[in-house]
């Protein structure tokens, strides 16, 4: 016997109005560094040219891969960080992972000239076209994804509201910190600069940005450690955000 | 083979549990979910086959358990290139579950879904033969609800993206129906050692 077809329960599903290329995603690319930015003493931005990219939505990743003399490989995935029209360029934005082999690399070795190889952009799921008002929360380098929305909505002048809750142990740790604006509210867990709080993301912090309303709601971005990802989705729902209208992107 | 300059990697053994592309995470655990985790407890938890199946039913938490109990000892791989070895999960195994229902000769897939509203796709072929489970506990002690609890669907020999968290069902069909992360651009099936990662691989 058959049924209709399941309907999940919080019709958490793929975000129907975004299209996915997923012949783009089966390619190998050569990607070569042109630029090596500090960011933090921990973060630094590789910008890389890669004839062929076919662009991609903000909050999309890669798969990035190096090859060692003998055959081995080492591939992981990242963030996009650059905006979606930065010609034939895109930009990551990586962590000094203590031990890392691949980030290791990236911030002892690499230099301009280097090539590697992506494939990419992957997956939709975490991605936002600038449709629809976005509330973005990050931690740590888990703003990577966010910063690229934020470079999408500045370079389009979009008008759709855009907000993002930034939350870093202190000012010298908080990445991009000198491209924020309006938009940003940054939270410091353990230094902050004079007469601003010190602590972790509260619903102090959320409730004024959910008490906004923006019309057809806000759609909500959150990426950090899976610590801090399951306090602020928690923080959302607990605040009123529908679950079906949030989404994840967790690592470490 | 385009070398990377510099690059060395870590020192490395042959190992021949690794499937191609994958590295070894060692003690880590990384949660990947891309949805809240469900507040969701053994009381209300609910499994439930239907589709093409004889007898369509749930299985609530003492229901489920109360069928013959059948460990998984092995390893786990990841679509985001980390696999885990010798872990320990219990559960039942799925043919336990299929054997009451009774599956028709014309259903070849199903599609998993979880109570997140989750949903992946498998061939039936994958799901038969003592190589998929529900899994409640890992390393003797329940599953933790990021990694699932209180259970999870468990095909160890795809991809873990298949193993679909806080499962609560399975619908068989008479055709494949890709899921959440393969209407993502992920492989519709997901062997690790075929290293099917994306579509088109």
């Amino acid at each position: 016997m058959t049924e209709s077809a399941f309907t999940p329960a919080t019709r958490f599903a793929v975000p129907g109005r975004i299209a996915v290329s997923n012949r783009a995603s089966a390619l190998w690319r050569t990607a070569t560094l042109t630029e090596i930015r500090r960011e933090t003493p921990a973060v630094a931005t590789f910008r890389f040219a890669v004839p062929g990219w076919a662009g991609h939505l903000p909050g999309q990743h890669l798969m990035l891969r190096l090859t060692a003399g003998d055959g081995y490989t080492a591939q992981r995935h990242y963030s996009l960080a650059s905006p979606p029209d930065d010609t034939g360029h895109i930009e990551l934005t990586l962590d000094h992972v203590e031990g890392g082999e691949v980030s290791g690399w990236f911030h002892s070795e690499a230099r301009p000239g280097d090539e590697v190889e992506v494939r990419g952009p992957l997956s939709g799921f975490f991605a936002w076209p600038g449709d629809r008002p976005a509330l973005l929360i990050g931690a740590g380098s888990g703003v990577v994804p966010l910063m690229s929305m934020i470079r999408h909505h500045r370079a389009g002048d979009l008008d759709v509201p855009l907000r993002l809750l930034v939350s870093a142990r202190g000012p010298e740790e908080l990445v991009y910190a000198a491209e924020y604006g309006a938009e940003t509210t940054a939270v410091f867990t353990r230094r902050a600069p004079d007469g601003v709080p010190v602590g972790r993301l509260s619903p102090a912090h959320v409730a004024p940005l959910l008490a906004e309303r923006p019309p057809g709601g806000w759609e909500a971005y959150v990426c950090g450690s899976n610590a801090f990802a399951e306090h602020a989705s928690r923080l959302l729902v607990e605040a009123g955000q529908p679950v079906d209208r949030i989404r994840i992107e967790r690592f470490g | 083979m385009n070398v990377t300059r510099g690059f060395t990697g870590r020192p490395r053994v042959h190992n021949p549990g690794l499937p191609p592309g994958q590295y070894d995470a060692g003690e880590d655990w990384p949660v990947l979910s891309a949805e809240v985790t469900p507040d969701l407890t053994p009381a209300d938890w609910t499994f439930r086959i239907d589709g093409l199946v004889a007898r369509p039913r749930s299985w609530d938490w003492d229901e489920a358990h109360a069928l013959p109990a059948s460990p998984y000892e092995g390893d786990i791989h990841c679509v985001t290139s980390w696999s885990k070895f010798g872990v320990r999960f219990g559960g039942v195994s799925l043919d336990a579950f299929l054997d009451v229902v009774r599956p028709d000769a014309s259903a070849t897939h199903a599609v998993a879904y979880s109570h997140s509203g989750y949903t992946t796709n498998l061939p039936l072929a994958d799901l038969t033969g003592g190589r998929a489970w529900i899994a409640w506990e890992y390393d003797g002690k329940p599953l933790p609800a990021e990694h699932g609890g209180p259970a999870r669907l468990l095909v160890p020999h795809l991809y873990f993206w298949k193993s679909a968290k806080w499962i609560a069902g399975l619908r068989l069909l008479d055709h494949d129906e890709p899921g959440f992360w393969e209407q993502n651009g992920y492989h519709a099936r997901g062997n690790p050692w075929e290293e099917q990662r994306y579509s088109g691989d």
